[in-house]
């Protein structure tokens, strides 16, 4: 069972293993030294968009494949739409869907090749293949690409491709391994308003990520896991709630932060003063935050400001604050990621 | 039905990708064409040598078409992540495996008849009982497939695919009786030869194409299934233990 408290997106009592649409118990698996899960139970409802967020290595990836068949739990148990699959991979994947975090589709099949395949290997018969494949084509914008084979498609049509393959059988549950990585700001866009989609119509989504802002603007629920343990589940809304009451500007301004947060911290006992990159000084409080006296002392210590925000807390504060992990790192971990405008 | 339609396209995509290509279908061609050549070259004799030439040709054929195969169709994909995709396919693994090696063995028995053609035009085949014949190079051609996806199971880069197959495949080409009789060999070397399995093929194809053979033929035939069976459960148990691993 999740340590007490842990889950609260909802009452742990009224999680049912044969109606939910994943559910799993103290799930973990070690590769020789290296713990990549370390026994993390959850419950993710039928229906519901659900984020597990973490920095690289933290073992989103690991999971994703135990609960798809792909890898052995070395303990713990996995129901998939009420089937225990734990020492079945087999039992419960005509349910599922996976976008992995690599293409992997065929590089000498066309794009349309491929998403037809795809879709035999689920069983859907020609005719519907094809309908189903040139649907999702268009949706992709991929149409003109059809007849082209998958080696030869961009890095961003590449992952646009695997996620229609993913979705062709119209699974009732998804998987996403960090669906957004790599691809242009429109195209991340576009995707996530896909994602909106699939789960307005229903579609129970499991999605990785790294981008904070990405699991706040979609997720219902997030998981926060680092290094293999979850350190927290709970809805959006309740984990942003403590920070919400907060008060928080950031100040633009040319002097070395780390002299300055001291006396700053002194002068203003009823705030908190931190950096927030290398020429912001960020300020928290919990009344109002009375900008000109700060800009004034910062003036007179010999800084010149240039810009004070009023900064709307985010899920982000909340990461920070539980994990302890910066939210630059998170971003910074994979460089060549795409924008999440 | 479902699983069928995933079977068939499967067993389609391989066969449009990989063996209908030219560089496949030619080796298939000219592989079986050089070691008649050589042999009748090597024997010095006339045309009526070719009927005890043909057992060894075909066994050949089948062996190198079809082991060579799942280096690509099995490890390359495995490599390229692309298996990954039929592993979470809500089909068998028992039938995925089987969908991945049936367009080798149709190819191995394929490439089997290219001598044999070749032969027609050259001997006097009417007396080959293709009665044993066609079960004994069905059954070389499963062998075969089944050893090359135990092989392609074994490790994970094409080209140790290769090597490791070649490993194979040499000694079997002098061991298993197929152009010098084992009763030849020296005494310590024929315990290997009855621990493969182109040596019991190789004999039923002897026995068909002239007569002459070692063990009766169900025997031959049966081991052979044996070893089928044996190496598609061995292949099997590797995939379940060190891909789901
Ligand atoms: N096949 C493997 N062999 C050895 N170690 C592995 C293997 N797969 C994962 N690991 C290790 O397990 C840990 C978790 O990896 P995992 O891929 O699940 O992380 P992740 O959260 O998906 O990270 P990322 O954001 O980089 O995708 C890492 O330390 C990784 O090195
Ligand atoms: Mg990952």
């Amino acid at each position: 069972m999740a340590a007490p408290g842990l889950d609260r997106g909802y009452e742990r009592h009224g999680v049912n293993k044969m109606s939910d649409s994943i559910y799993v118990e103290n799930l973990a698996k070690s590769f020789e030294k290296i713990e990549a899960v370390a026994g993390i139970s959850f419950t993710v409802r039928q229906g519901e968009l659900f984020g597990f967020l973490g920095p690289n290595g933290a073992g989103k990836t690991t999971t994703i494949n135990m609960l798809t068949g792909l890898a052995r739990p070395d303990t713990g148990s996995i129901h998939i739409g009420g089937i225990d699959c734990t020492n079945r991979a087999k039992a419960a994947q005509h349910l599922i869907g996976v976008v992995p975090d690599e293409s992997n589709l065929y590089p000498e099949l066309t794009g349309f090749e491929n998403l037809c395949f795809c879709a035999a290997l689920y069983g859907m018969r020609k005719p519907e293949r094809q309908t189903r494949a040139r649907e999702l084509m268009d949706v992709f914008d991929l149409t003109p690409a059809a007849d082209r084979k998958f080696a030869g498609y961009s890095k961003g049509m590449k992952r646009k491709l695997t996620i229609a393959a993913g979705i062709i059988h119209r699974p009732s549950i998804l998987f996403l391994d960090e669906p957004t990585t790599g691809i242009d700001v429109a195209s991340a866009r576009q995707l996530r308003q896909l994602i909106a989609d699939l789960h307005r119509e229903g579609t129970t989504l499991f999605l990785t990520t790294h981008y904070i802002e990405e699991a706040e603007r979609l997720c219902g629920r997030v998981a926060f896991i680092v290094a293999g343990r979850i350190v927290r589940i709970d809805t959006v809304e309740h984990l942003v709630q403590p920070v919400q009451a907060k008060h928080v500007v950031q100040i633009a301004c040319n002097v070395p932060i780390n002299g300055i947060l001291k006396k700053l911290s002194a002068a203003f006992p009823d705030s908190m003063f931190s950096a927030a990159g290398k020429d912001r000084i960020r300020v928290e409080a919990d009344q109002p935050i009375r900008v000109g006296e700060l800009v004034r002392f910062l003036e007179d210590q010999g800084a010149e400001v240039f810009e004070a925000r009023r900064m709307r807390p985010s899920l982000e504060d909340v990461f920070v604050q539980i994990t302890g992990i910066e939210a630059d790192d998170m971003r910074r971990e994979k460089g060549k990621r795409g924008g999440t405008t | 039905m479902k699983r069928w339609i995933a079977f068939w396209n499967i067993l389609l995509k391989d066969m449009r990708t990989y063996y209908l290509k030219p560089p496949n279908i030619s080796w298939g061609l000219i592989f079986p064409l050089a070691w008649t050549a050589m042999f009748f070259i090597k024997s010095g004799s006339g045309l009526e040598s070719i009927s005890s030439i043909l057992p060894g040709v075909i066994a050949l054929s089948i062996l190198f078409g079809t082991t060579s195969l799942l280096a690509v169709t099995v490890t390359f994909e495995k490599k390229n992540r692309s298996f990954e995709r039929l592993m979470l396919a809500p089909i068998p693994l028992e039938l995925l495996m089987l969908a991945k090696t049936s367009g080798a063995i149709l190819f191995g028995v394929v490439n089997a008849f290219v001598p044999v053609i070749m032969a027609l035009f050259l001997a006097d085949l009417s007396r080959v009982a293709w009665g044993a014949f066609a079960p004994a190079v069905f059954l070389i051609a499963v062998a075969s497939t089944f050893l090359g996806l135990f092989i392609a199971v074994a490790v994970s880069e094409v080209f140790e695919a290769q090597t490791f197959s070649n490993f194979f495949r040499f000694p079997m080409i002098f061991l298993c009786g197929l152009f010098f009789p084992i009763n030849n060999l020296p005494a310590f070397l024929k315990p290997i030869a009855y621990a493969l399995p182109l040596t019991y093929g190789a004999d039923v194809l002897h026995g068909a194409v002239h007569g002459e053979h070692t063990l009766p033929i169900a025997v031959d035939l049966s081991i052979l299934g044996i070893f089928c069976i044996g190496l598609f459960a061995a292949s099997l148990r590797n995939i379940k233990r060190k891909w789901i691993s």
